[in-house]
């Protein structure tokens, strides 16, 4: 026989295919994540980002607190975006560098966003997991907590608390994180509540285990995907926060630049007739947000078990 | 329906407390002083002034004459920062502005949107359908402090339209700016909630039988659809006003209104602590009580979740 019948040819792949290794929820999750097309793309925007943040400065050719001397008091006419001054942004109000300082203000934004949203990930995930897992009680006096967290407008208490403790990066961070991690707190509660019934938790508990020891080794690892798209979604929502204080003139300060603060400084000055002082900021900011929105969605349809 | 608005209560008044407490304790856990200046001032000075400010009375004493101060007579005390004014004073100069712009964008938002919405949902996979989506994804990575500068270059300095700041009594052609600059992401999201329940409601059984009895199709979309389908719209009222509040912050950087905005920005520069906290605390009840409000709309318009 030289063709071979359908029905063979379906058993043999049948066979061949039946040792293959289980897959894994997290290999499954990736392959799904590659083939979304907007969630690669916006993983390739990132990448670039970051790879222009780390051999941007290779380029440039003036530093961050340089003050380019030629260029001051005549920014609009001088200070433009050029190849041969190696103001390749063109300068700040003052004769600053942009390039150089648009550089630094996306690692400031990024670092914003992800430092941010570690501390708002590390209390919710505890907080939920601990509150979901003991429940009763302890559960609503500490949902209750979340509720009066909900009601009050954060943001101001975050000016306050930097009024208070000083502008300083570490405290900016720290707060942000602080009033941002009620939304997964819920959201972890809610799993661990679903979690705690099953056999898993059962057997720890039958062989002993201590109740923090089980939310620890055993409720939080099946967290992990949940709380790795809450964080991806954070990250954005995070650099957006900041650059609004920064914006205000509250969150980073001097000599350090954030994205926000160099989009304020550019909209301050832009009936000068100097825009660019805006674009290049206005336009790495658009980016990296759109593409992180773009990651944090693909995790989602990536790791949400319901569309399965 | 008394005992489901005493119930929300019995949660709003703890909420507030709590919320007055904790800015009183972070008042009192930050380091150094509003006094703490430049120069030392000699001991007996600072003595008076604590004395003035009643900050040498025992703590608690000072949190409760805080609290019932407040309560009974709306006096937020002394600005720490200007000698001749209260921060009572303070809130009233600007809060009328605030609120001004601040209830136009809530009215353009919350009609425009749905309006939009409605259009959306029954011209589903038109142009107006896929612009407000556009619009929408836009908006989410396009903040106030984005929008604002932008209107400002379009308007005020290309094509000369609109004053790019100030209030000027409220005159119109200054509040426009500040209403569009606030208002344009809500339209975007407003529409979207509208036309996604619109869809919802649209696709039930009461409204097939009204089409089956020959009833005109606007008259389904305003008599049976509209009122079903604005719930989810009720609901994001509440955080449509966190956003307005924190986005006035912003506006009144940006325009220079003199609102509410800039007297908050400038004391947490000045660390002048009582105006800050104040401003705080007014903000706070404000969202309570609207959440409160949104709690009553909501149960006035669904009888099914009435108590």
């Amino acid at each position: 026989m030289l063709v071979k019948s359908r029905t063979a040819t379906l058993a043999e792949d049948g066979f061949a295919r039946l040792p293959e290794k289980g897959r894994s929820l997290w290999a499954d999750a990736l392959s799904r994540f590659a083939r979304n097309r907007a969630a690669m793309m916006g993983v390739i925007i990132l990448a670039l980002v970051i790879l222009f943040m780390a051999l941007g400065p290779l380029l440039g050719r003036w530093t961050i607190e340089k003050i380019d001397w030629d260029v001051m008091g005549m920014v609009a006419e001088k200070g433009m975006p050029s190849l041969e001054t190696g103001h390749y942004f063109g300068t700040d109000d003052v004769g600053r560098d942009l390039y150089s300082r648009v550089i630094q203000g996306i690692g400031m934004s990024l670092m914003a966003g992800l430092v941010s949203a570690g501390v708002a990930v590390a209390i919710g995930t505890f907080y939920g997991a601990v509150s979901g897992y003991f429940g009763g009680r302890i559960d609503s006096a500490m949902m209750r907590f979340v509720d009066i967290l909900y009601a009050v407008p954060t943001m101001f208490l975050v000016i306050v608390i930097l009024m208070m403790f000083g502008r300083t990066v570490e405290v900016l961070f720290v707060s942000l994180g602080a009033i941002s991690w009620m939304g997964l707190a819920r959201v972890v509660r809610g799993q661990t509540i679903a979690l705690r019934h099953r056999e898993f938790v059962e057997a720890a508990v039958a062989g002993g285990a201590r109740p923090l020891a089980i939310v620890y080794r055993h409720v939080l690892p099946n967290l992990l995907g949940l709380v790795a798209v809450y964080a991806s979604l954070l990250i954005p929502d995070m650099i957006m926060v900041e650059s609004f204080l920064s914006f205000l003139g509250l969150g980073i300060q001097d000599p350090n630049t954030s994205l926000g603060m160099l989009i304020s400084e550019g909209s301050a000055t832009m009936m000068y007739g100097t825009l660019w002082q805006l674009a290049f900021p206005l336009f790495f900011f658009v980016l990296i947000l759109f593409s992180l929105y773009f990651v944090g969605d693909g995790l989602r349809d990536a790791l949400d078990p319901k569309d399965r | 329906m008394i005992r489901f608005i005493l119930r929300r209560l019995a949660i709003a008044i703890p909420t507030l407390l709590a919320l007055i407490v904790v800015s009183f304790i972070l008042m009192k856990v930050a380091p150094g002083n509003p006094f703490t200046g430049e120069k030392t001032l000699p001991k007996e000075v600072m003595a008076n002034i604590m004395a003035r400010y009643g900050l040498d009375k025992p703590e608690w004493q000072q949190l409760l004459d805080y609290i019932s101060n407040i309560v009974l007579h709306f006096d937020f005390g002394p600005s720490f920062k200007y000698k001749d004014r209260s921060v009572t004073e303070i809130i009233a100069q600007g809060f009328p502005v605030t609120f001004t712009y601040g209830m136009w964008t809530f009215v353009v938002s919350t009609v425009l949107g749905v309006f939009v919405g409605v259009l959306a949902a029954v011209r589903q996979n038109s142009w107006v359908d896929y612009l407000s989506l556009g619009i929408t994804i836009g908006a989410q990575v396009v903040p106030v402090y984005v929008v604002a500068p932008l209107l400002v270059l379009i308007f005020t300095l290309w094509l000369g339209w609109l004053p790019g700041g100030g209030w000027n009594g409220g005159h119109w052609s200054n509040v426009i700016l500040p209403v569009v600059a606030l208002s344009f992401s809500l339209v975007a999201s407003v529409a979207r909630i509208m036309r996604s329940s619109m869809l919802e409601v649209l696709g039930s059984n009461y409204i097939r039988t009204a089409r089956a009895k020959g009833i005109p199709g606007y008259k389904i979309i305003l008599r049976h659809a509209l009122r079903p389908a604005l719930l989810p719209v009720v609901t994001y009222l509440a955080p449509m006003l966190v956003y307005v509040i924190t986005g006035s912050v912003i506006i009144d950087m940006y325009f220079s209104t003199g609102g509410i905005g800039s007297a908050f920005v400038n004391s947490a520069l000045n660390r002048d602590y009582s105006t800050a906290m104040g401003i705080t605390i007014l903000y706070g009840t404000l969202t309570i009580a609207g959440n409160l409000l949104v709690d009553l709309i909501y149960a006035w318009i669904d009888p099914k979740i009435r108590l």
